[in-house]
């Protein structure tokens, strides 16, 4: 394939008119890449801990999510409960390996695997590195304690947000990606805004296409408030 | 895939007189028009971004030896392989190989209008693979055994009786009698059977949105969430990507993010935007073994530095198609190749050849509103003078159009002349027309009269009020 390589490359420069870039510019091109300068950020993303929540809330809800907001990692079972008796769903739940979520998995109430989902699974329980306000949408990344088929083939997903991870715009969740993972990315990091949609016959917006059918996102507050 | 541009007059008759395509192109003009108006709307910065979009994506393409060198750099060091494709033939074998590499005998595939380039599907079943397209409009074209119609709604001519139909005769393991008629029953019997197949797949296959130099991840943007499931569940993901989707970070993608859900859906955020960063890594309960990334030239590093540069910016929105008034009376197929459209109009000439695609730049009326509705402020009825002037300089518009242009030019440079003959033209028509003050004939534009009449020429010529007006002595 080098040769291929090089036909495209070469091709490249001679469309320029030029031959390989300066050492000079190439510099300058691996400083802004150090440097990842931010485009306009949207204004409206700006505010306080009250106004992120608020507007995620808003934005989540928007695009037919639903979202709960609990005191702490304690009240999770019970919130969890809550939510799939008022959609008359089973208690049968296929949750991450993350620690956090533990007191779901031993609670007496819910029926459990951990892991990585299976294709019987109806409700996956999973949890989120990050939330975004600006778009409501959750960012979760793939690790050993959290499967990314929990995202997408059951049909139900709830997912745990911790409110210290709840974020402004995209570029703060990037910052905390590149803290989190200064190697370099997980193999995958999925930004999720509501449930799975298609409009493809005749335009019909229909939920539940191929991923889940309903999200529901439990934001915990994970710090004493100031 | 094989072009039918050259019948594109022909094509476009049929797509006229086609009664099925009324009702989708009425509800596209007002759904995705309205909801991106909206869209807009509701975010004070989208000018400000668009203009900040233009400007990094013509940083890119400046400098896009270096940043792809960067990106197959950090794909590498993050476990995966990229591939260099010159052209079609080379990104099909490339794509057979890894398949035949895994004993692959079905791919599922996310949507890719790479793919639909290359003409993968076809050339994948020609050697025993079986691809199955996972989108649902993908899916449903792919069982019609037609190309897409528009490239963010590939589907959007098809009926919801005709996509019952197609699953009748394909789903043939369920009941004959089964109710078909709501688009609900549709969808989940395509989610039931499409899950089967990403569950069986030992390859799966997604195009990619963007390209991330800095981290070597490829993103995808999706709704339906059957990107994820093609890219999770087989043991080797392949991207197709075209050379011109590098953007350098992921502040730079989270600015295209911005402007390519609101331009083409008018959603805030589309449901899933998903970065994949090499294989599974160690301990990762699942997740691909392998990752191969295709990069696809095809024609587009020889459009650098030539006046169609600023195509290369296109991030595939199809806004410019929903909103452009011809697509919107003949919808996409008769544009005859991949890319329908305004986008397509310009960059099919440049992809298969003027000769190929010379009908497609004088399918505009020139109104201008691609342009303004571009995300990346590409500007689409210059690039089509620009391919008409190309057309006209190889000689390729019929003779009668070369020589009423002959005419027209003739008249045009010589004033005194000029005048004589709109004068003598307008006093001609008044004549013709003056029992209705109608025409419902023109001579050498009956073309234009059979579908409606034009009113007789009123006052004086343009020139003449002209200078009545403005006391411009005669030139």
């Amino acid at each position: 394939m080098t040769s291929s390589r090089t036909a495209i490359l070469e091709s490249i420069r001679r469309a320029h008119g030029r031959g390989d870039l300066s050492a000079d510019r190439q510099q300058a091109l691996r400083d802004r890449l150090k440097a990842h300068p931010a485009a306009t950020i949207p204004a409206r993303s700006a505010g306080d801990q009250d106004h992120r929540i608020t507007l995620f809330t808003d934005m989540v809800t928007a695009v037919d999510g639903t979202v709960d907001r609990i005191s702490g990692w304690d009240a999770l079972p019970q919130a969890v409960g809550n939510w799939l008796k008022s959609r008359n769903l089973p208690t049968t739940l296929a949750i991450a390996p993350d620690p956090r979520l533990d007191a779901v998995a031993v609670h007496p109430l819910y029926t459990v695997h951990r892991g990585a989902a299976l294709p019987e699974d109806l409700i996956g329980l999973s949890i989120a590195e990050a939330g975004i306000a600006e778009t409501g949408s959750l960012m979760l990344v793939s690790g050993p304690e959290t499967p990314t088929s929990l995202n997408f083939l059951p049909d139900v997903h709830i997912i745990a947000l911790p409110a210290s991870a709840l974020v402004g715009p995209f570029e703060e969740a990037w910052a905390r990606l590149r803290t989190r993972f200064p190697d370099g990315l997980p193999r995958t990091v999925n930004l999720i805004t509501g449930p799975s949609r298609t409009g493809d016959i005749e335009q019909t917006l229909l939920l539940g296409a191929h991923g889940p059918r309903q999200l529901h996102v439990v934001i915990v507050d994970d710090v004493p408030s100031a | 895939m094989q072009s039918t541009t050259r019948q594109f007059k022909d094509n476009a008759r049929a797509a006229l007189n086609d009664a099925t395509l009324r009702q989708p192109l009425q509800k596209l003009k007002v759904g995705f028009r309205v909801r991106r108006a909206q869209a807009a709307e509701k975010l004070p910065e989208f000018e400000t971004l668009r203009d900040q979009g233009r400007d990094l994506k013509n940083h890119v393409l400046e400098n896009l030896d270096f940043y792809l060198e960067t990106f197959a750099t950090a794909v590498e060091a993050s476990g995966g392989v990229v591939h260099w494709a010159r052209d079609a033939a080379e990104a099909r074998e490339i794509v057979l190989s890894i398949c035949r590499d895994h004993n692959a005998r079905t791919v599922t595939k996310g949507k890719s209008m790479i793919s639909e380039e290359i003409g993968l599907n076809a050339y994948l079943a020609d050697h025993d693979i079986t691809p199955v397209e996972t989108d649902l409009g993908e899916y449903i074209i792919q069982l019609r055994n037609e190309p897409p119609s528009h490239i963010i709604a590939p589907a959007i001519h098809v009926q919801k009786e005709m996509v019952a139909d197609a699953f009748r005769a394909t789903h043939t393991h369920l009941p004959a009698d089964r109710p078909l008629s709501e688009p609900r029953q549709l969808l989940d019997e395509a989610r039931a059977v499409l899950r089967d197949k990403f569950l069986a797949a030992d390859v799966g296959i997604t195009g990619a949105n963007f390209l991330i130099a800095e981290t070597g991840s490829t993103v995808i943007v999706t709704n339906e969430g059957n990107g994820d499931l093609t890219q999770l569940l087989p043991k080797v993901h392949v991207v197709l990507a075209s050379l011109e989707k590098i953007v350098p970070t992921l502040e730079d993608a989270a600015l295209l993010l911005r402007l390519l859900a609101r331009s083409a859906t008018g959603q805030e955020a589309s449901s899933y935007t998903s970065f994949s960063t090499g294989p599974r890594r160690p301990g990762d309960p699942d997740g691909p073994e392998h990752f191969h990334v295709v990069l696809l030239d095809n024609g587009r590093s020889r459009l650098l530095g030539t006046e169609f540069e600023e195509m290369l910016r296109c991030i595939r929105c199809g806004a410019c198609m929903n909103h452009c008034p011809v697509y919107g009376a003949i919808g996409g197929h008769a544009y005859g190749w991949v890319y329908p459209g305004p986008i397509g109009s310009v960059l099919t000439p440049a992809l298969i050849g003027i000769e190929e695609a010379a009908p497609l730049p004088n399918a505009s009326t020139l109104c201008g509103r691609c342009e303004a509705v571009c995300p990346m402020r590409i500007p689409l009825p210059k690039l089509l003078r620009h391919w008409r002037e190309q057309e006209f300089s190889r000689h390729l518009p019929p003779g009668r159009t070369r020589l009423g242009l002959r005419v027209y030019r003739w008249f045009a440079t010589r004033p005194a002349l000029w005048r004589l003959a709109t004068r003598a033209a307008a006093l001609g028509l008044r004549m013709m027309g003056r029992k209705t003050g109608f025409l419902t004939r023109l001579p050498f534009a009956e073309d234009w009269t059979r579908h409606r009449v034009m009113p007789v020429p009123q006052g004086q010529t343009f020139m003449a009020r002209y200078r009545a007006e403005t006391d411009t002595p005669e030139i």
